[in-house]
C-alpha cells in the first residue's frame, strides 16, 4: 500500500494563532493592495468596450499605442504574441454602442496603411448592465452564504460551526482577491466563476473536517475539544492533502498549458485552491475551537 | 443477492441510455461546418444535444433594452416585452440564421444570442429598428412652408435629439403639426424637412406584406407594400378625401417619400420610393413585414468572438484539461491500485452521465459552465477519496473485507452528503439570482453534483458488492 502521509499527531489547535497570524498577514497584504491599487475591475463591472484584433503582418505595442493616442483614445493595450493579436479596452461608461470600436479601428486604418486586421473579439457593456451584473453577482454570493451558514447550523446543530465554514471560505476568496490585485489581473465574470468554485471547494473539505469532528463526538463523549479537533484535522489530514493535491496539480496543468484565455481563470483557482487547502486544516477548525472556547458545549 | 442485480442492471441501462443521448450530439459536432450550416438553415437541427456557448463556438451576444418611456400608456409591459421577443425573432428567423435564443432578462431587457455571426452591423439595424411605419398628410400651409425654409437655412439642427422642434421652431410651426427630417437623397444632399399633421390614419399594422422591387424606370430598389382588408379600405378612403394633398411614408420618424395623392387608391397596395440600397431594401421589407416594435430598443450591451478565437480556446483549454484528467486517473491507479480503477471506472461513467444529461436539457457549455464542471469531477474525485480513505483506516484496524466496505461508504456517507448539499445550496442561489455566465456555472455544478454523488457512491458500491460475491480475502487499495 502506498502511503503519502503517515498516521500524523500534529497539534494544531496550540498552533491557531501562528495560523491566524499568517492568514492575517496574507489577507492584509491584499487588503492594503486592494485599498491602493484598488481591483482591477474588468468591463463587465466598469462598463466599456473591449476589441481584439488580429493583424495580418507584425506590429509592435509601441506602434499600437502610437495609433490609439493619435485616434485620441485612452486605451489599455495587451499584447497578445502568439497570435499576433492586441486587445484594446477603453473602460468607462459608454452610451453607444459601436462608436469607440469604431474610433479604435478608424485610427488603425489610418495608423498603420497597409496592415490589415480582423476582427477576433469585440464586447460592449453598457454602464446599466455593468452596474447590474456586479449587483447579481454579489447579491447571488452573500445568500449563498447565509444559506450555508443555515443548513451547516442546522445539520451540526451549532451555529458557530457553519460561521467558521463561512469565514474561511471568506479568507480563501479574500486572497484570492488580493493576490488578483497584486498581480493586477483584471477581474471579470470568468473571475467571479472561479471565485465561486473557490467557495464551494472551501466550503466542502471543511466539511468533511467537522463531519469527522462530529462523528468523534458521538464516539468519544468525554473527550475535550482540543484533542478532538485535533485528532479530526489529522485522521483526515491525508485525504484533505490528496483531494487538494490532485485538484492542484489539474489547476497547475490549465495554469501553465491552458492558453491566455484561461490564463486569469487557472491563477485565481491555483491561488484560491492553495489558499483553501490552508484554511480547512489551519482556519476553520481551530476557529470554531477558539469561538468555542476550547469547551465542548 | 437479488437486489445486485438489479442495481447492475439499473447501472447498465442507465449506461446504455446516456449513449443514446449523446449519440445524436456525436454525430451532429463530428458534421463539417457546411453540413451543420445547412441542415440548420433547414431548422432541422437535433433538439437535445448539448449546445457550446457564444464564447467557445463564436457569435454574437447583444443585450437589448426596450425604452418604456415610449411604450405607449395603455399597453402593459409585459405585453410589450412579449411583443416585442415575438417581432424581433420573426426579423431574425426571416434574416435565415440557424437557432437563435431569445429571452426576457430582468423586467424590460431582451437578450439575442447569434451563433455564428461576428459581422453584426446588419443584424444589429435589422433588430434594433423600431420599424413604425406611419401616412400622414403634409401639412402645406403659408405658416409651414415658413417653418420649413428657417429649418433648412438655419445653422443648427432644428430637431433635438428626440425628435421634438427646438423652441425657435416650435413657434413657428402651425397647431397639430410637428417638424420630419427627409432620409437623405442618394447625391447626400442637404437636409430636408416637412411639416407633417399630427393625426396618423394609417400605420404599418395594417400591412400584409412587404417585398422589394425594382424600378421600372431607374433601376432602384423601392418596397412594395399590401395592407391587409382593414387597411385597404381605410387607405381607400383616405385618399379618396383628400386627392391633390401629399401623402407622407414616415419610417421610425423619418420621411422617406411623400408623394401626391393624384386619385383614390384602392386594392390596398403602395410603393415606398427612396434612396435605398438593395440590402437596406430587403432588410427594411424584412422589418416591415414582421411588424413595429412597440418601442424602440437600445443595444445596452453586446458581446462578438470571431470564430477562430473560440475554436482556440476550446482546442487549448481542452488539451490541457484532458491532460489534467489523465494525471489524475494514473494517480488514483497508482495510489490506490485496484480501488483507484474502480474510481477511475466511475468517474468516467460521470463523464458520460454528465454530458448525456446536458444533452438532454439541451444545456448550453460556456467557459464558466466548464468551471462548474471541473468543481463538480473534483467533488467526485473527493467522495471517491473520502471512501477509500475510510476504508484504508478500517482496514488498519484488520476487519474482514466483507466488513471494511459496508462500514467505510457508511461512514464516508454523511461527510459526503453534507458537503455536496452546501455547495449544492450556493449553486441554487448562483442560478436563481446570478445572470448570464454565473447561470452556466451554476447548472453544469448542479447536475455535476447529482451525478457525481450517484456514481462515486452508488456505483462503486456496485462494484465493490459484485466483487464481494467472489468472497475475496484481501482488499487491493
Amino acid at each position: 500500500m502506498m502511503i503519502l502521509i503517515k498516521k500524523t499527531n500534529i497539534d494544531f489547535m496550540a498552533k491557531r494563532h501562528i495560523f491566524f497570524a499568517v492568514s492575517a498577514l496574507l489577507i492584509g497584504a491584499g487588503v492594503i493592495s486592494m485599498a491602493v491599487k484598488g481591483l482591477n475591475l474588468g468591463l463587465d463591472f466598469t462598463g466599456g468596450t473591449l476589441l481584439q484584433l488580429r493583424f495580418e503582418k507584425t506590429v509592435s505595442t509601441a506602434e499600437v499605442r502610437k495609433a490609439m493616442s493619435d485616434a485620441g483614445l485612452e486605451t489599455v493595450i495587451q499584447s497578445l504574441p502568439g497570435r499576433n493579436s492586441y486587445q484594446l479596452k477603453v473602460k468607462g461608461a459608454q452610451e453607444k454602442v459601436n462608436e469607440i470600436a469604431d474610433k479604435i479601428m478608424a485610427g488603425f486604418v489610418a495608423n498603420l496603411p497597409g496592415n490589415s486586421f480582423s476582427e477576433e473579439r469585440r464586447d460592449y457593456v453598457g454602464p446599466v448592465v455593468g452596474r447590474d451584473l456586479a449587483k447579481k453577482a454579489l447579491f447571488a454570493m452573500i445568500l449563498s452564504f447565509f444559506g450555508i451558514i443555515v443548513y451547516v447550523a442546522f445539520r451540526f446543530s451549532n451555529p458557530t460551526w457553519g460561521a467558521a465554514g463561512v469565514l474561511a471560505i471568506f479568507h480563501d476568496v479574500l486572497i484570492t482577491a488580493g493576490a488578483l490585485s497584486i498581480t493586477n489581473r483584471e477581474i471579470d465574470l470568468v473571475i467571479v466563476a472561479a471565485l465561486l468554485t473557490i467557495a464551494g471547494f472551501s466550503i466542502n473539505d471543511t466539511i468533511v473536517i467537522f463531519d469527522r469532528m462530529r462523528e468523534n463526538m458521538r464516539n468519544f463523549p468525554k473527550m475535550p475539544l482540543g484533542q478532538l479537533a485535533n485528532c479530526s484535522v489529522n485522521e483526515t489530514l491525508s485525504r484533505t492533502l490528496i483531494t487538494n493535491c490532485t485538484v492542484l496539480g489539474v489547476v497547475l496543468i490549465l495554469f501553465i498549458f491552458g492558453g491566455e484565455v484561461i490564463n486569469n481563470f487557472a491563477f485565481a483557482m491555483l491561488i484560491g485552491s492553495m489558499a483553501g487547502t490552508y484554511s480547512t486544516i489551519a482556519i476553520a477548525t481551530p476557529l470554531v475551537y477558539q469561538w468555542e472556547g476550547g469547551r465542548r458545549r | 443477492m437479488k437486489t445486485l442485480h438489479w442495481k447492475i442492471g439499473a447501472i447498465l441501462g442507465l449506461l446504455i441510455f446516456s449513449f443514446w443521448l449523446l449519440y445524436p450530439g456525436i454525430e451532429w459536432y463530428t458534421k463539417t461546418d457546411g453540413e451543420r450550416s445547412k441542415i440548420e438553415s433547414m431548422r432541422m437541427r437535433p433538439a437535445r444535444i448539448m449546445n457550446l456557448g457564444l464564447d467557445l463556438r463564436g457569435g454574437t451576444h447583444l443585450l437589448l433594452e426596450l425604452d418604456i418611456e415610449k411604450l405607449e400608456k395603455k399597453e402593459k409591459l409585459a405585453d410589450a416585452m412579449a411583443r416585442a421577443i415575438e417581432i424581433i425573432r420573426n426579423r431574425v428567423d426571416q434574416y435565415g440564421v440557424g437557432e437563435t435564443p431569445i429571452a426576457r432578462q430582468g423586467d424590460h431587457w431582451i437578450s439575442v444570442d447569434l451563433p455564428g455571426i461576428s459581422n453584426t452591423e446588419e443584424a444589429e439595424n435589422l433588430i434594433g429598428k423600431t420599424a413604425l411605419l406611419e401616412f400622414r398628410l403634409v401639412n402645406d400651409s403659408s405658416e409651414a412652408q415658413a417653418a420649413v425654409s428657417r429649418a433648412e437655412t438655419m445653422d443648427d439642427l432644428p430637431l433635438n435629439k428626440d425628435g421634438s422642434p427646438t423652441p425657435e421652431i416650435a413657434k413657428l410651426l402651425p397647431k397639430g403639426s410637428g417638424l420630419f427630417k427627409a432620409a437623405p437623397g442618394p447625391e447626400g444632399e442637404s437636409a430636408r424637412y416637412y411639416v407633417l399633421f399630427d393625426s396618423v390614419p394609417l400605420t404599418g399594422a395594417y400591412l400584409e406584406n412587404a417585398r422589394v422591387s425594382t424600378d421600372q424606370q431607374f433601376g432602384t430598389p423601392n418596397i412594395d407594400f399590401t395592407f391587409n382588408k382593414e387597411g385597404g379600405r381605410i387607405f381607400e378612403q383616405f385618399t379618396g378625401a383628400n386627392v391633390g394633398k401629399y401623402l407622407a411614408i414616415v419610417l421610425d420618424g423619418v420621411v422617406h417619400t411623400a408623394p401626391v395623392i393624384k386619385t383614390r387608391i384602392g386594392g390596398g397596395s403602395g410603393v415606398i420610393e427612396g434612396s435605398f440600397t438593395m440590402e437596406e431594401a430587403r432588410n427594411l421589407a424584412i422589418i416591415l413585414r414582421a411588424g413595429a416594435l412597440p418601442a424602440p430598443v437600445n443595444i445596452i450591451e453586446k458581446r462578438v468572438v470571431g470564430p477562430g478565437l473560440g475554436e482556440d480556446s476550446i482546442k487549448k483549454g481542452v488539451s490541457a484539461a484532458g491532460i489534467g484528467f489523465l494525471l489524475v486517473v494514473v494517480f488514483m491507479l497508482i495510489y490506490y491500485r485496484a480501488g483507484g480503477f474502480v474510481a477511475n471506472v466511475a468517474l468516467g461513467m460521470n463523464f458520460v452521465f454528465l454530458i448525456a444529461a446536458m444533452s438532454y436539457f439541451g444545456a448550453t457549455l460556456t467557459l464558466p459552465g466548464i468551471a462548474g464542471m471541473i468543481l463538480s469531477l473534483a467533488m467526485a474525485i473527493d467522495a471517491n477519496v473520502l471512501v477509500l480513505e475510510r476504508m484504508r483506516e478500517e482496514q488498519a484496524l484488520s476487519k474482514p473485507v466483507a466488513m471494511i466496505i459496508p462500514t467505510a461508504y457508511d461512514k464516508a456517507w454523511s461527510a459526503i452528503l453534507d458537503s455536496n448539499v452546501t455547495t449544492w445550496i450556493a449553486a441554487i442561489f448562483l442560478f436563481q439570482f446570478g445572470s448570464g455566465p454565473v447561470k452556466g456555472f451554476a447548472v453544469t455544478l448542479t447536475i455535476g453534483l447529482l451525478v457525481g454523488v450517484f456514481t462515486s457512491v452508488f456505483v462503486t458500491r456496485v462494484v465493490y458488492e459484485f466483487w464481494l460475491t467472489s468472497n475475496p480475502k484481501e482488499l487491493s487499495i
